[in-house]
C-alpha cells in the first residue's frame, strides 16, 4: 500500500499539517504536498475512472504529464473541474472530488462499457464512425444521449467565478523556460552578458528533476543543492526576473510567448490577488529548457492503479516522503529506472525485482542495484499486470520476439510497478512556432533539429533554442554543457557580449548504458491482442486500436490521432504520443521518422478561461461609451440598450410603466408637443483643406462641393462595391471646412475609411480629417414646440423659420452654452439639433428640460427615435442595409449624383447585378390586421402552398407599432418591390400562422413633409 | 456662460498605497495637423502657445501642469494650454499658419486626461498595454499611442513615476475603472523587468 514515510521529503514541511477533503472524507497532508502526493500518503490509489471504459485508474505521473488524476477541485463558486492532482498544490481546507463515475468511484455502472467493449467493437478505433451510422433515427434517440452521458470528464461549474484574473505585458532580452539545472545554467550564462533575463518554472520549486536525483552531484554537492544555490543567486541578480508557478503555455511568431502564472491557487481568496496572470512576453531570444517526460511501457493491464512511471515513484519518495507501494517491481528498457529501485530500497519498500527488456543490464546503475541484492530479470517483460481497483501482481515472461512472450514465467505479488520506457524531450514549445524535430534512433527520441527549421525572429534569424534534456541531453554533464551554450548563444543573438566563461560545473553521475527499443510487450491468451495494452490512458486508446487504424489504412499519424483519439485529451498525449506513433510505425513497417509526430499546439497544458479573459470581465468586459448626460439618464428611468459601442436610453420608464407604454408616450409627446433626444453619440468628423469639397464629392454619392457655407445636406457613403455603408448630414462650416455626421456606430469606421483613402489613394489631396465625435454633446429638440422651447431657454441666434430654414446651420449660444444649431430632422417634426462642447452637455440638457417644462417637453429614447423615423420612411443603416444594399434599392436615387465623374461605388452601381430589375427594393407594408406587428426579419413568399424549402422574395427590415397612426407599420426589401404597390404579400411566421400585408409606400406619415417645414 | 466640466470632473483614487490615479480636469487641447512640423511659422507658434519646442517623434514636452506638446503622428501634434486660453491659441495658430494647408482644432472636450503616479504605475500600465515601460524602453519624455485595456490611448511619461494618459472622453470612466481595478492592492506584480 501507498504510505507516508517516517522521514524524508524535500518539499514538505511536516510541522505544517493540512486538512483537506476527498470525496467527502477528511484526510491530512503536509504543507508542500501536491494533491497527488497527499492522496498517495493516504493510500488513495484509485483516483478516477477512465474516459470511455470507466476503468479504475490511479496516479501515473508526478507532473504536468499526468493523464489520470483529474479532479474537481474547490467548492461552490470556486469549483473547477479537470484539475491535475500532480500539479495542484495542497492547501488547508481543499475540497476535491473524483470524476467520471456514477454512482461512486468504487462502484461505477459505466464500467459496463468495458464489458460490452470486450464483446463488440464499441469504442474501438473509429467507433463513432462505425457504430453510430445505422439506423439513422437511432442517432438522435439512442446514440447521442448515450455518448453525451459517457463523454466529458468533469462537470462544468455552475456559479459565477468570484476570482479576478489579469494580463501582464513583459519585455525581455532572453526568456528562459524551465527552472531545472539546464534552465538555471542557461539563465546564468545569459545574465552574465548583461542581458535582461526572464526565467520561469512551472512548479513551485527550482531544480526540476535534480531535486529527486540523489545519485547525481554537481560541484561536489547533491544536484538538488546545486540547483537551489544557483536559483538563489539568480533571484538576487537585478538583471534577472524569476518566476515560479509560471508555465510557458505557447510560443508564437517573433519571440511572443504566453506564460501562465498561478498567482494565488495555492492561497485561494487572497484579497486583491488575481488567481492567474497571463504574461504576454515579447522576448528577443528564447531558451526552452523544459526537460523530458518519461514514457510508459505498453503491456497488458498497464493501466491498473499501482502501475506508475518510475521517475514519478522516486519523486514521491524523495520530494514528498511518500512511498507508493510496499512490494514493488521495476520494469524498464533503460538504466535510469534503476534509480527508482534504489530509491524504493532506500525507502524501505521491498523491491522484488527489476524486469529489464535488455539482455545485458551491466551499467553502473544496474551494478548498484545488484549490490543491494535486487534481482534483475534480463531479457524479460511483464506479460500482464493483475488487479482491479488496485494492483495485485504481475506475470513475468521471457521475451522471445516482438510478438511472443515465453511460457508462464514467475508470478509476483506486488502493489507497485515502476515502469520506464525511456524519456522524450519536451519539444512542445519549440514546435509551436516552427521548430523541426528529428528521430534519434539511438536515444529513441524526437529531438530538436534546427537544421531543418527553427523558430525565427523578425530578422529571420533563429530566436529559440532548446537546452539540456529538452534538447535530448538526458544526463547531467552534457545537459549542463548544452544549456550553458544555449544561454550564451541567446545572449549573443540578443545583442549582448557573453561574459567570461563561467567555470564548468563538475558532474559526478553514474554512467548509463543505451536504452533499448521496446514499444510493445507481448502477452498471452485473450490479452495477446493488445486490447488491454493502454497507450493513451486518458482517452482509453490501446495498442490494438492503433494497429486497427493502421490495418484500415490510416497511414498519416494525424489521421490516426483523429480516428483513434490518441493524444486528443486534456493531456494532449504527453505520455502517449511517442508510444502511439512508434506502434503505428511498427504496424505500417515504416521508420518512426517517416511517420512523424502530430502537430504540437498551444497551450502546453490547459490554462484557465479566466486567464485568457484577463481583466475583461464584469464591468470591464467591454469598454462602453457614455455621453456627458449618461448620469442624468440613469437617474431618470433610462432603460439602456447598446448602440455601437455606446450605451443609450432605449426609453425612459416612469414608475409602473412598461417599455411599450413608455415608447408610445414619448412618440406621442414629441409629435404633439416636444421631445428631447440625447444625440451625442452621432459620429462627427471635421474635414478641412483646400481640397475638402473634391474629397467629399468622391466619398459621398451626392454632390457636396456645391453646398453653401451655413447649409446642411443629407449624404450617402458607399464602398467600392456600390453598397451603402453609412449616411448622415454634412454641414459646410466654412469655405474649406465641413462637419460630417455619421451613424452612432459608424464614427470610427468612417473616420478610418476617410483616412485610408487619403493616405493610400488620394495622398495628393490637401485635406485633413479629425474625428471630433466626443468633443460635442448633441441634443435634438423635436416637435411643434421646439422653436418656442429653445427661445425660452434663451439663445442669441435667430432661429426663426426665415433666418434658419430647414437644412440650415447657425452658431451662437443656447441657455448660456456655446452652441451650433442645425435645423435638421430625423423625426419629421420641426427639429433642431444643438451641439455644445461636451463639458457643457449636461448643463444644456438640464436647461432645455427646465425651459421645456412649460411646453410639455419629455426626453425620448432610441426606440421612439426609430418609430418616428420609420413612420417617415427614413432608412436606418443596419436595418434597411446589410452590406448588400445599394441606395437605388432603397429608392434613394435622388441622393446619387448623375453629374459627378466619379465617386466611390459609382462604377459598381452600373454593373449588371446592381441594375437588374428583380433586385430587392424597399417598400412599406401595411398588415391587414392593423394590430398585428410583423416580426423583424419575417420572410415574404408568393405561394404559400409551395413545397418546402419555399422560395422567399424578401424580408421585413423594420417593423413597429406606430402610436401616431395607431396601427402597425413595416418596411421590407422585396423583389421588384417598386412594381408591387397594392399587392398582398404572405409572411409565414411559424406554426401555421401567416400574416398578410399590403405593399405600400414606405412613407407612412406626412408624405409632403409639412411638419418639419414650419 | 455655463461652467464646463471634464469627463470625470477631477475624480481621484488611490487603488493601493502609493499608487495615485486622478482625472486631470479640463485642459485646453488642440489637435494641430500640418505637413511640416518643422516649419518656422509652426515652431514659433507652438512654442509661443505651449512654452515648449515642437517635440521630436515619440516624445512629449511640458512647461507646467497643463502646458505642453505631444507628438502624435508625423503630421500631428497635440497641444496643451490652460483651458481658458484655448480659443485664443487656436486663433493664434490659424494666424501663424494662414496660407498653408493645416488644421488647428479645439478638441478640449474630445479627450480625457488621466494621471497615474507611483512606483507601481508602470506595472499597472503593463497590465494593459503591450509596451516596454522600463526606464530604457520608455524614458521620461517618451510618448506613445497604443491600446490599453481595449482602448486607444496616448501615454507619456512625465517623470520617473509620473504618467499621463489620454483617451476619448466617452471612454474615460472605463479607463479610470480599468486602472483602478488593475492597480488594486494585492495585485502587485513585483519585479518583472521595468
Amino acid at each position: 500500500m501507498a504510505h507516508r514515510l517516517e522521514k524524508g521529503g524535500r518539499l514538505i514541511d511536516r510541522s505544517q499539517p493540512l486538512g483537506f477533503r476527498f470525496n467527502g472524507r477528511d484526510l491530512e497532508g503536509f504543507e508542500g504536498d501536491t494533491l497527488a502526493s497527499a492522496l498517495l500518503a493516504n493510500d488513495r490509489v484509485l483516483v478516477g475512472r477512465s474516459f470511455k471504459y470507466h476503468r479504475p485508474r490511479g496516479i501515473v505521473a508526478s507532473g504536468a504529464e499526468e493523464p489520470n488524476a483529474l479532479f474537481g477541485v474547490g467548492a461552490g463558486n470556486r469549483f473547477e473541474p479537470n484539475q491535475r492532482a500532480t500539479t495542484t498544490e495542497l492547501h488547508a481546507g481543499m475540497e476535491a472530488i473524483s470524476q467520471n463515475h456514477w454512482p461512486s468511484l468504487d462502484f461505477d455502472i459505466g464500467a459496463v462499457n468495458a464489458a460490452v467493449a470486450s464483446m463488440l467493437p464499441v469504442f474501438s478505433a473509429g467507433f463513432y464512425y462505425k457504430t453510430f451510422m445505422y439506423p439513422r433515427a437511432a442517432w438522435k434517440h439512442v446514440y447521442e444521449p448515450f455518448i453525451r452521458r459517457a463523454a466529458g470528464l468533469g462537470k462544468a461549474p455552475s456559479e459565477r467565478d468570484p476570482d479576478s484574473y489579469e494580463h501582464l505585458h513583459a519585455h525581455t532580452d532572453v526568456l528562459v523556460i524551465g527552472g531545472g539545472i539546464a534552465g538555471l545554467a542557461a539563465a546564468r550564462e545569459a545574465a552574465a552578458s548583461g542581458a535582461r533575463v526572464l526565467l520561469v518554472e512551472q512548479t513551485a520549486h527550482w531544480g526540476g528533476r535534480a531535486l529527486a536525483e540523489a545519485e547525481t552531484r554537481i560541484d561536489g554537492v547533491p544536484a538538488a543543492d546545486w540547483a537551489t544555490a544557483r536559483a538563489a543567486e539568480l533571484e538576487a541578480d537585478p538583471s534577472v526576473v524569476t518566476r515560479l508557478r509560471t508555465m510557458a503555455a505557447g510560443l508564437y511568431d517573433h519571440g511572443y510567448a504566453l506564460l501562465y502564472e498561478r498567482v494565488s491557487d495555492h492561497r485561494p481568496g487572497t484579497p486583491g490577488a488575481p488567481r492567474h496572470r497571463l504574461w504576454r512576453v515579447r522576448a528577443k531570444q528564447i531558451v526552452v529548457a523544459t526537460g523530458a517526460i518519461e514514457r510508459p511501457l505498453t503491456f497488458a493491464g498497464n493501466d491498473t492503479p499501482g502501475v506508475m512511471l518510475a521517475g514519478a515513484v522516486r519523486d514521491y519518495i524523495r520530494l514528498y516522503g511518500v512511498c507508493p507501494g510496499r512490494r514493488a517491481i521495476v520494469y524498464a528498457n533503460n538504466d535510469d529506472a534503476y534509480r527508482t529501485a534504489l530509491a524504493l530500497h532506500e525507502a524501505g519498500a521491498e523491491v522484488v525485482g527489476i524486469v529489464d527488456v535488455r539482455h545485458d543490464a551491466e551499467g553502473a546503475l544496474p551494478e548498484m542495484a545488484r549490490a543491494l541484492q535486487i534481482p534483475i530479470h534480463e531479457g524479460r517483460g511483464i506479460a500482464r499486470a493483475r488487479g482491479g481497483k488496485r494492483l495485485e501482481g504481475v506475470e513475468i515472461g521471457r521475451l522471445k520476439s516482438g510478438t511472443e512472450i515465453g511460457g508462464a514465467g514467475p508470478a509476483e505479488t506486488v502493489d507497485l510497478v515502476a515502469m520506464s520506457g525511456g524519456w522524450s524531450p519536451v519539444v512542445h514549445l519549440y514546435s509551436h512556432c516552427g521548430g523541426k524535430l528529428a528521430w534519434d534512433d539511438t536515444a529513441l527520441m524526437f529531438r530538436p533539429h534546427p537544421e531543418a527549421g527553427a523558430p525565427l525572429g523578425p530578422d529571420g534569424e533563429i530566436n529559440t533554442r532548446c537546452a539540456g534534456a529538452a534538447n535530448g541531453e538526458l544526463t547531467s554533464a552534457p545537459c549542463l554543457a548544452d544549456a550553458r551554450m544555449a544561454g550564451r548563444a541567446a545572449a549573443e543573438a540578443a545583442g549582448f557580449t557573453p561574459g567570461p566563461e563561467l567555470p564548468v560545473p563538475a558532474v559526478e553521475e553514474p554512467a548509463e548504458q543505451p536504452v533499448a527499443a521496446h514499444w510493445f510487450t507481448p502477452s498471452r491468451d485473450k490479452y495477446a491482442h493488445g486490447t488491454k495494452h493502454f497507450v493513451d490512458f486518458q482517452n482509453d486508446v490501446t495498442a490494438a486500436d492503433v494497429r486497427l487504424a493502421a490495418r484500415e489504412g490510416y497511414e498519416s499519424v494525424e489521421h490516426t490521432k483523429r480516428y483513434t483519439t490518441l493524444g486528443m485529451a486534456t493531456d494532449q498525449g504527453k505520455t502517449s504520443n511517442i508510444n502511439g506513433l512508434a506502434l503505428l510505425a511498427e504496424a505500417l513497417g515504416a521508420p518512426i521518422q517517416k511517420v512523424g509526430t502530430t502537430t504540437f499546439r498551444p497551450p502546453y497544458t490547459p490554462i484557465s478561461m479566466g486567464a485568457i479573459a484577463g481583466q475583461a470581465a464584469g464591468p470591464l468586459f467591454k469598454a462602453v461609451r457614455q455621453t456627458p448626460m449618461h448620469g442624468w439618464h440613469a437617474a431618470n428611468g433610462a432603460d439602456f440598450e447598446p448602440v455601437g459601442d455606446w450605451e443609450r436610453p432605449y426609453c425612459y420608464r416612469r414608475e409602473g410603466e412598461s417599455r411599450e407604454a413608455a415608447v408610445r408616450r414619448e412618440v406621442l409627446n414629441a409629435r404633439g408637443h416636444v421631445g428631447l433626444l440625447d444625440a451625442s453619440t452621432l459620429g462627427k468628423i471635421a474635414v478641412k483643406g483646400p481640397d475638402a469639397g473634391v474629397f467629399l464629392d468622391r466619398i459621398y454619392t451626392n454632390m457636396m462641393s456645391t453646398l453653401k457655407p451655413g447649409r446642411c445636406r443629407y449624404g450617402l457613403m458607399c464602398n467600392e462595391n456600390g453598397f451603402l455603408f453609412d449616411d448622415g448630414v454634412v454641414v459646410r462650416t466654412g469655405a474649406d471646412s465641413f462637419l460630417l455626421h455619421t451613424t452612432s456606430g459608424g464614427s470610427d469606421r468612417v473616420a478610418g475609411h476617410l483616412e485610408e483613402w487619403l493616405q493610400t489613394e488620394w495622398w495628393d489631396l490637401e485635406v485633413y480629417v479629425q474625428n471630433v465625435t466626443d468633443h460635442w454633446a448633441q441634443i435634438a429638440v423635436a416637435g411643434p414646440e421646439a422653436r418656442r422651447l429653445i427661445e425660452a431657454a434663451g439663445t442669441d441666434a435667430d432661429i426663426s423659420a426665415d433666418a434658419l430654414p430647414f437644412m440650415a446651420f447657425a452658431e451662437g449660444t443656447v441657455a448660456g452654452c456655446p452652441a451650433r444649431i442645425f435645423r435638421i430632422s430625423f423625426s419629421g417634426e420641426l427639429s433642431y439639433e444643438i451641439a455644445t462642447p461636451a463639458g457643457h452637455g449636461l448643463a444644456l440638457w438640464q436647461a432645455l428640460h427646465a425651459a421645456g417644462e412649460a411646453f410639455g417637453a419629455m426626453p425620448y429614447g432610441t426606440e421612439a427615435l426609430h418609430v418616428m423615423r420609420a413612420e417617415k420612411g427614413f432608412i436606418m443603416i443596419g436595418d434597411e442595409t446589410d452590406g448588400t444594399v445599394t441606395p437605388q434599392d432603397l429608392g434613394l436615387h435622388w441622393a446619387v449624383s448623375k453629374k459627378k465623374d466619379d465617386f466611390l461605388g459609382k462604377r459598381a452601381q452600373s454593373r449588371a447585378d446592381l441594375i437588374r430589375p428583380n433586385r430587392k427594393q424597399l417598400v412599406g407594408l401595411s398588415t391587414e390586421d392593423p394590430a398585428e406587428v410583423l416580426p423583424d426579419g419575417a420572410h415574404a413568399v408568393e405561394d404559400i402552398d409551395a413545397p418546402k424549402p419555399m422560395r422567399t422574395i424578401g424580408h421585413v427590415t423594420s417593423s413597429y407599432f406606430s402610436p401616431t397612426l395607431d396601427r402597425s407599420i413595416a418596411m421590407a426589401l422585396i423583389e421588384r418591390g417598386s412594381e408591387r404597390m397594392g399587392e398582398t404579400l404572405l409572411f409565414p411566421v411559424g406554426e401555421d400562422k401567416v400574416i398578410r400585408a399590403e405593399v405600400v409606400s414606405p412613407v407612412f406619415y406626412d408624405a409632403a413633409g409639412e411638419r418639419q417645414n414650419v | 456662460m455655463s461652467d464646463a466640466v471634464s469627463a470625470l470632473d477631477g475624480r481621484a483614487a488611490e487603488p493601493r498605497p502609493g499608487l495615485r490615479l486622478a482625472e486631470c480636469g479640463l485642459r485646453g487641447q488642440i489637435t494641430l495637423r500640418a505637413g511640416d512640423l518643422a516649419s518656422s511659422a509652426l515652431v514659433g507658434a507652438v512654442e509661443a502657445i505651449t512654452g515648449v519646442a515642437v517635440p521630436e517623434a515619440l516624445s512629449a514636452g511640458f512647461a507646467g501642469d497643463d502646458r505642453g506638446a505631444v507628438w502624435m503622428a508625423p503630421d500631428e501634434l497635440l497641444l496643451f494650454v490652460p483651458h481658458a486660453e484655448v480659443a485664443g491659441a487656436v486663433e493664434m495658430l490659424e494666424g501663424a499658419l494662414a496660407g498653408t494647408h493645416h488644421m488647428a482644432l479645439d478638441v478640449s472636450h474630445a479627450r480625457a486626461v488621466l494621471r497615474l503616479e507611483g512606483a507601481d504605475a508602470a506595472e499597472t500600465l503593463a497590465k494593459g498595454a503591450p509596451l516596454d515601460f522600463s526606464e530604457a524602453g520608455f524614458p521620461v519624455g517618451r510618448a506613445r499611442r497604443t491600446h490599453l485595456g481595449g482602448l486607444a490611448v496616448g501615454i507619456w511619461r512625465r517623470g520617473p513615476e509620473e504618467w499621463e494618459l489620454v483617451c476619448f472622453r466617452s471612454f474615460a470612466h472605463h479607463l479610470f475603472a480599468w486602472l483602478e481595478t488593475s492597480g488594486v492592492e494585492g495585485a502587485e506584480v513585483g519585479r518583472f523587468g521595468v
